[in-house]
């Protein structure tokens, strides 16, 4: 099998399972108890906080325990909405590329009276920090964009921002589950006030997350009961699975540099080689991109049966379009940066990981031409395309 | 598994695919802007649909429901092929997962705008029909 959904998930590293598997048997104590067992487990707790506090340079009393992406973009969207509301201030700034884990919370928080601006993005997927500064209202409270995007990979200019905002008084809020691990990451360099994280998109295991908080950011609890995560998240913690996202952590940033250059030499060969399947084009800027990313548009064909089709030889592979996901719509990332509805349902998205080989590679680049021609000839788009009933867009 | 092997096999190895150059009726249905395009000719014979074949843009349920559905009314006469629902159409593949049911009711449509279409083209076979 050759995996290529790696923004979906990754593979779990063989040495967090290891780390794993003792606090599943010798050292399942709750954090929270006071024998010795339950003090083993606290100890833990916090030298996995503090090794994820050093990944990316942050204080360990800075970072929350979550149960993953998802938990963190909610926590820390509704924290600073809860602080506008006693301030009066109810105008949010983001983007119209982020993860449906913020946009969905943004969507709740209009219904309750704030006003979101949602940024257009450029034709290479980056946010215009020109047109950021000129939304900035009076009661604009915060500013919410995601360090790198999950569908095209597009990484964001999170140092201009964080600047601006650090200016503007405004507090800064990043995803970062796509570059946690990926990416060379300081929050204070980088002037981020909070930060979201998810274990299982760096080999970690899945259903476990942090959110890290700049001291003096309030932070609103969204799961009332015990005191753990100072008050700010109840609920006994997945020690396994802290320790796990930690060591993960720590060896995706020892490792980051060498996979890294890997990558990008396997990721421009794979692009490189696809887009020479005529009417094909890149999404997402093809410099600014994580390493492991490659989203092409093919004209005239639809992804959930390219997806399928590359199912049949063994290669995993994901797509924006609409029967994929359920809805009617396409990928709202390829709509935003102005695909055509037509060509992003003909969308694929493989990501690759430590464990992508160039042998792996080679298949995909022999499979996708053919597979894409095969549908093709039975698409009635292509048919019109062909005879110039249609015109080609890309 | 998502599909049904039954989808999965016409998703594989799809009836009836192309084009008749010279058919006596064409029907287009869907569009691409929801992602799923149909494209049915057919070629009639004393009344009775003697070629089928189709094009589709689509993922894999409507190309195993547009497979199914030429399988489904070829050799019939054109007053029973006409009435192919979908319930028929999933019928016959097993089953859909609901958010896919629409592909199916696109097959449906296929049929229909292409007998349409032979009417059109040949009005005094209708009035015979009746
Ligand atoms: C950018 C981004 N944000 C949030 C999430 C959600 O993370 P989780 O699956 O850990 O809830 C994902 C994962 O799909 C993501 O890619
Ligand atoms: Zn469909």
């Amino acid at each position: 099998m050759i995996y290529l959904d790696n923004a979906g998930t990754t593979k779990m590293d063989e040495d967090v399972k290891k780390a794993m598997l003792k606090y599943f048997d010798e050292e399942y104590g709750n954090a929270s108890s006071l024998h010795s067992l339950g003090q083993r487990a606290k100890e833990q707790l916090e030298i996995a906080r503090t090794q994820i506090a050093k990944a990316i340079n942050a204080q360990p009393n800075e970072i929350y325990f979550t149960s993953g992406g998802s938990e963190s973009d909610n926590q820390a969207i509704l924290s600073i909405a809860h602080m506008g509301k006693l301030k009066n201030k109810r105008h949010i700034i983001t983007t119209k590329i982020e993860h449906h884990a913020v946009l969905h919370t943004l969507e709740k928080l209009e219904k309750d009276g704030f006003d979101v601006t949602y940024l257009d993005v450029m034709p290479n997927g980056i946010v215009d920090v020109k047109a950021l500064k000129k939304a900035i209202k009076k009661d604009t409270v915060l500013v919410c964009v995601m360090f790198a995007n999950n569908e095209i990979g597009t990484i964001q200019p999170i140092a201009e921002i964080g600047e601006l905002c650090k200016q503007k008084g405004i507090t800064f809020f990043t995803d970062a589950v796509q570059a946690v691990g990926h990416l060379p990451i300081d929050v204070k360099a980088l002037n981020i006030d909070m930060l979201s994280m998810s274990a299982h998109k760096f080999h970690g295991p899945k259903g476990v997350g942090a959110l890290f908080v700049k001291r003096g950011t309030p932070i609103f609890s969204l799961i009332e009961g015990g005191a753990q995560e100072n008050n700010k998240r109840a609920g006994t913690e997945n020690l396994a699975g802290i320790v796990g996202m930690a060591t993960a952590l720590t060896k995706a940033v020892k490792e980051m540099d060498k996979v890294n250059k890997k990558l990008v030499k396997l990721r421009d060969k794979l692009i490189k080689a696809l887009l020479k399947v005529p009417h094909s084009a890149l999404n997402g800027d093809a410099v600014n991109r994580l390493a492991n990313n490659v989203n092409l548009c093919f004209e005239g064909i639809e992804g959930e049966s390219l997806l399928l089709m590359l199912d049949d030889e063994g290669i995993c592979a994901s797509s924006g379009s609409a029967c994929t996901s359920g809805s009617l719509d396409p990928s709202h990332v390829l709509l935003a940066i102005g695909r055509p509805h037509e060509v992003a349902h003909g969308s694929l998205r493989l990501t690759m990981s430590k464990y992508t080989t160039e042998e792996d590679v080679n298949k995909v680049i022999k499979v996708v031409p053919k597979i894409v021609e095969y549908l093709r000839k039975m698409s009635p788009v292509w048919d019109e395309l062909e005879k110039g009933e249609r015109k080609h867009v890309l | 598994m998502f599909y049904s092997e039954k989808v999965m096999d016409h998703f594989r190895n799809p009836r009836n695919v192309g084009e008749i150059p010279d058919a006596d009726g064409v029907g287009e249905v869907g569009n691409a802007k929801c992602g799923d395009i149909m494209r049915m000719y057919i070629k009639v014979k004393d009344n009775k649909i003697d070629d089928v074949k189709f094009m589709t843009f689509g993922c894999g349920s409507a190309i195993a429901t547009s497979s199914i559905a030429t399988e489904l009314i070829k050799g019939k006469p054109i007053d029973e092929a006409v009435k192919l629902s979908n319930q028929a159409v999933v019928e016959a593949l097993d089953g859909l997962p609901a958010h896919k049911i629409h592909c199916s009711v696109l097959a449906e449509e296929a049929v229909k705008a292409a007998v349409e279409d032979y009417y059109k083209k040949h009005p005094k076979t209708k009035t015979k029909n009746k």
